[in-house]
């Protein structure tokens, strides 16, 4: 039987960490916080969706030129209730468009709903190779203990049958609609109900429910795991969780609750990606979600993870951080608390007939490349702009959002407004030609010099409030050395 | 090459009102205020004007479209009326008009005005692509990193570039710049018409907040409103209306074609279009030795940086070498040609609409010797340069006034 499963992988963590500290300095007045660690932020800039597209990069810069069929998004905290964010994230991917786009929402377990979504259309032969991407920026109220839990961040796997380093063995899901997190309506922060509810009536239950149904169907026992992998809502219960089942505390995976934080959908798959980072042939893994049930897998790593080695990007992602000592920024990144700016008037109407047609200028940063002197452009161009060439419509797609480059001038623009004042931008020259003026993210100032690397990311350029649009273009991030 | 206009239009009248933050004036009163100054200036009655154009950008914010503000502001009845823009060098724009309409005999009599409202905004800076009009459209507001006013940052970069390829500090570059500033600081403060009239320090400058680093407050223009205009006539009939009409002797355009955005042969140290259209109004006007023919000039400093390329650009100092010659006082009132003798754009502040004839303005009254306290002993040839958009994707205008016995 051929295997099926996981052939590459790839995470996002925001480069910004708020230590619990900080918020309890903070809010401690009003709610004294006990969890260890840090978590997680992402930057003003940056959504579920931009997370995920970033992720997904991550996960297909590791695939050899893999020919998606599907993308599946999964996410409790998608940019628009109503229009598809796997659609966005497909087009961001510049990935064709013969393809099925799915997104997953609505339960923290939507994640390992698409992995198991995704391995029956695979096994169906329905697709050969599919994108799920979790991600998910869930807010507390400020003072509360979810604020404290929640962190950002986003995974994403590519699966099929060719080149499987983990293939899925097997699965077992429980299904209840318990009361313990919700939104509705115009919902910002998520509504919770008493924690000792949720950990002793949901959670401890579900999750061994759906671990132990999955020994019993497969006659396995806790020992014939190399790693167990769960959710952490409470750090007690989490690791009794493991006892109780049988597993020994050095089977049980780190959950990463004082790096990131309880990433929502992301949760489950950002373990996932931890376990892989370790795994060696032969071994079983198994991971379960929590969320209005639970759905657990198990999986068996292949040979084929040795060529994944090295590769690994959870560790990279964990290592680069940047501290956000100021809690009142963090809820002004977030959108919690409003700010004045210093500029007046609403965000002019975006023209969408227009972003329609440029879609892939603008979403998938793709230009044109002269077929005559191969010369790259961005904004694409019909005309070829090398003073020596000129030829006229000879042009092909060129894509730019995974092309390195090098700063060749910046700026720190202390009078546009931004969230994060000083807005910093730069005349970017691309590796293989091009060059174009980008604003640039997830740095400081001081760090800027010219001709250091920089890659492209995906971010949310403007909000329109009044009309409920989100502005997604690319900026440029100087590379950690 | 081919022949060109030199010396078949001249200025026969000039207006320009006070640049400044005219919270009591419009945009049609500035208009007036500008016309009849020329009207008067000329000494021609309304029914002379056979043909008028109107330069204004921002027009969203103060007239509206299409030059039917100005022929019913001026009331120029049933004459052909035309709006220009192209964007912060719209003022040169509609001279180039009228003086094509009399060079190529369609009219004897052609009028200039140059408007821009710009305070009626609200906010400082000028109006911004995303909220209050859509100048760029949505491509240009969405693909653009600043929404807002990309302008300081975008000259910004060229002085972190040009800092760079000559190997000066930023702190060294920074001073270089705030003696450009200190220089139109002092000529603003001798004249009546500008919004700034104060003294500065290089201290003062390299003090001040910062703009767009390493830009600071004093090395970037102000924004304010103002009118400027200019009657233009046939060359062979403009002694008729005054003794000392001014010669146009050059009117050149460039505009990038996106190279120096697009391709990575732009080094970012220079204005390429400036350098295009002074190359091409030198050879219009027959001038071989630009630093030892021009005798003043007016160019376009909305930014200290700006200033200092268009010294090389306009081939008067040496590629990397303007540096020297700001050290030196080369471009001071007193110096071998003065630059921005009326304050420039610093002082006088930017309403993009006017500020190409603004420029004209000054080097028509300094060659008839009507400067006043700025007075520059004796010019011959006095050269505007008027910018619009940003280095790596501007439009130029560069022109030449002079007497009509210069050459001989």
């Amino acid at each position: 039987m051929v295997d099926i499963g996981i052939t590459s992988y790839g995470t996002h963590i925001p480069r910004y960490r708020l230590s619990r500290k900080t918020i309890s300095t903070a809010m401690g007045w009003l709610n004294q916080g006990t969890l260890p660690g840090e978590k997680a932020v992402a930057n003003h800039d940056e959504d579920s969706l931009t997370m995920a597209v970033a992720a997904g990069m991550d996960c297909l810069e590791r695939s050899e030129q893999m020919k998606i069929d599907s993308v599946y998004f999964a996410s409790t905290t998608p940019p628009y209730q109503e229009r598809e964010s796997a659609a966005i994230l497909a087009a961001a991917l510049d990935i064709h468009t013969n393809i099925r786009t799915a997104d997953f929402a609505g339960s923290l377990k939507a994640g390992t709903s698409a992995i198991l979504s995704a391995y029956d259309c695979l096994k169906g032969e329905g697709a050969r190779s599919i994108l799920v991407c979790a991600s998910d920026c869930r807010l507390g109220k400020p003072g509360s203990f979810q604020e404290s839990l929640f962190g950002d961040g986003a995974v994403a796997f590519s699966f099929g049958t060719d080149g499987v380093i983990a293939s899925l063995e097997g699965s077992y899901s429980v299904s209840y609609d318990f009361p313990d997190y919700r939104r509705s309506g115009g919902d910002k922060f998520v509504r919770t109900v008493e924690d000792r509810f949720i950990r002793e009536e949901g959670y401890a239950k579900f999750v061994a429910e759906a671990i132990s149904g999955l020994l019993r169907r497969y006659e396995l026992e806790a020992k014939d795991f190399a790693k167990v992998a769960y959710p952490c809502l409470n750090v007690r219960e989490h690791a009794s969780i493991g006892k109780r089942l049988g597993f020994q505390p050095s089977q049980i995976q780190e959950p990463l609750l004082t790096a990131i934080g309880e990433s929502g959908v992301a949760s489950p798959m950002m373990l996932l990606a931890a376990m892989l980072e370790e795994a060696k042939p032969g071994d079983n893994i198994l991971l379960t979600s929590y969320g209005n049930g639970a759905d657990a897998l198990f999986f068996k790593i292949t040979d084929e993870i040795k060529k994944a080695k090295g590769k690994g990007s959870l560790k990279g992602c964990l290592a680069s951080k940047k501290e956000l000592t100021n809690y009142e920024q963090y809820l002004v990144f977030r959108g919690i608390l409003p700010v004045e700016t210093g500029f007046g008037g609403d965000v002019a109407t975006t023209q969408l007939p227009l972003t329609w047609r440029e879609r892939k200028e603008i979403i998938a940063l793709c230009g044109s490349l002269c077929k005559r002197c191969g010369t790259p452009h961005y904004p694409p161009q019909r005309i070829c702009v090398n003073p020596a060439c000129g030829t006229v419509d000879e042009m092909e797609d060129y894509r730019f959002s995974d092309k390195r480059g090098t700063l060749f001038s910046y700026t720190a623009d202390h009078i546009t407004a931004s969230i994060k004042p000083p807005l910093l931008y730069g005349m970017i020259d691309f590796q293989g030609g091009g060059r174009y003026v980008f604003e640039l993210t997830d740095c400081e100032f001081d760090s800027l010099k010219i001709g250091m690397p920089i890659e492209m990311s995906l971010r949310r350029k403007y909000f329109d409030e009044s009309r409920g649009i989100v502005g997604y273009f690319w900026k440029a991030i100087p590379i950690k050395e | 090459m081919p022949e060109g206009i030199k010396d078949k239009v001249a200025i026969i009248g000039m207006g320009c009102t006070k640049f400044g933050e005219l919270w009591d004036k419009s945009a049609e009163d500035l208009m007036v205020d500008a016309f009849q100054e020329a009207l008067e200036d000329a000494g021609i009655e309304k029914k002379d004007i056979q043909a008028a154009w109107q330069s204004n950008q921002f027009t969203e914010i103060s007239t509206g479209h299409s030059a039917l503000p100005l022929s019913t502001t001026l009331k120029l009845s049933f004459i052909p009326v035309t709006r220009v823009e192209n964007l912060c060098a719209s003022g040169t724009e509609a001279l180039r008009a009228a003086s094509y309409a009399v060079a190529s005999g369609a009219c004897d009599i052609a009028l200039a005005v140059g408007v821009e409202k710009v305070k009626d905004l609200g906010l400082g800076g000028l109006p911004r692509a995303n909220e209050d009009i859509v100048s760029l459209g949505t491509r240009g507001r969405v693909i653009f990193p600043s929404w807002l006013n990309p302008n300081p940052g975008m000259f910004a970069m060229m002085a972190v570039r040009y800092f760079d390829r000559y190997g000066l500090s930023i702190e060294e570059g920074k001073r270089t710049l705030a003696k450009i500033s200190v220089k139109s600081h002092h000529n603003g403060t001798l004249n009546p018409k500008a919004h700034l009239r104060r003294e500065i320090t290089v201290e003062d400058v390299l003090k001040a907040p910062i703009i767009a680093w390493p830009l600071g407050l004093y090395d970037c223009c102000g924004v304010s409103d103002g009118a400027a205009a200019a009657i233009v006539a046939r060359a062979d009939i403009a002694r008729n209306f005054r003794p000392d009409p001014v010669y146009i002797k050059a009117l050149q355009i460039a505009a990038d074609s996106g190279e120096s955005l697009m391709y990575q042969g732009y080094d970012y140290t220079h204005v390429e279009t400036t350098h295009h259209a002074a190359v091409k109004a030198y050879q219009e006007a027959g001038i071989k030795k630009p630093r030892e023919d021009i005798s003043m000039m007016e160019v376009h400093d909305c930014f200290s940086i700006t200033e200092l390329v268009i010294y090389e650009d306009l081939l008067i100092s040496p590629r990397g070498k303007a540096k020297e010659d700001v050290d030196a006082g080369f471009f001071e009132l007193s110096g071998k040609i003065p630059c921005q003798p009326d304050g420039g754009l610093k002082c006088f502040g930017h309403p993009t609409g006017a500020s190409g004839l603004r420029m004209l303005y000054e080097m028509y009254k300094q060659l008839q010797g009507k400067a006043g306290p700025r007075q520059i002993k004796n010019p011959k040839l006095g050269l505007t340069h008027n910018l619009g958009g940003q280095p790596p994707l501007s439009v130029c205008s560069v022109c030449i006034l002079g007497r009509k016995d210069w050459e001989k």
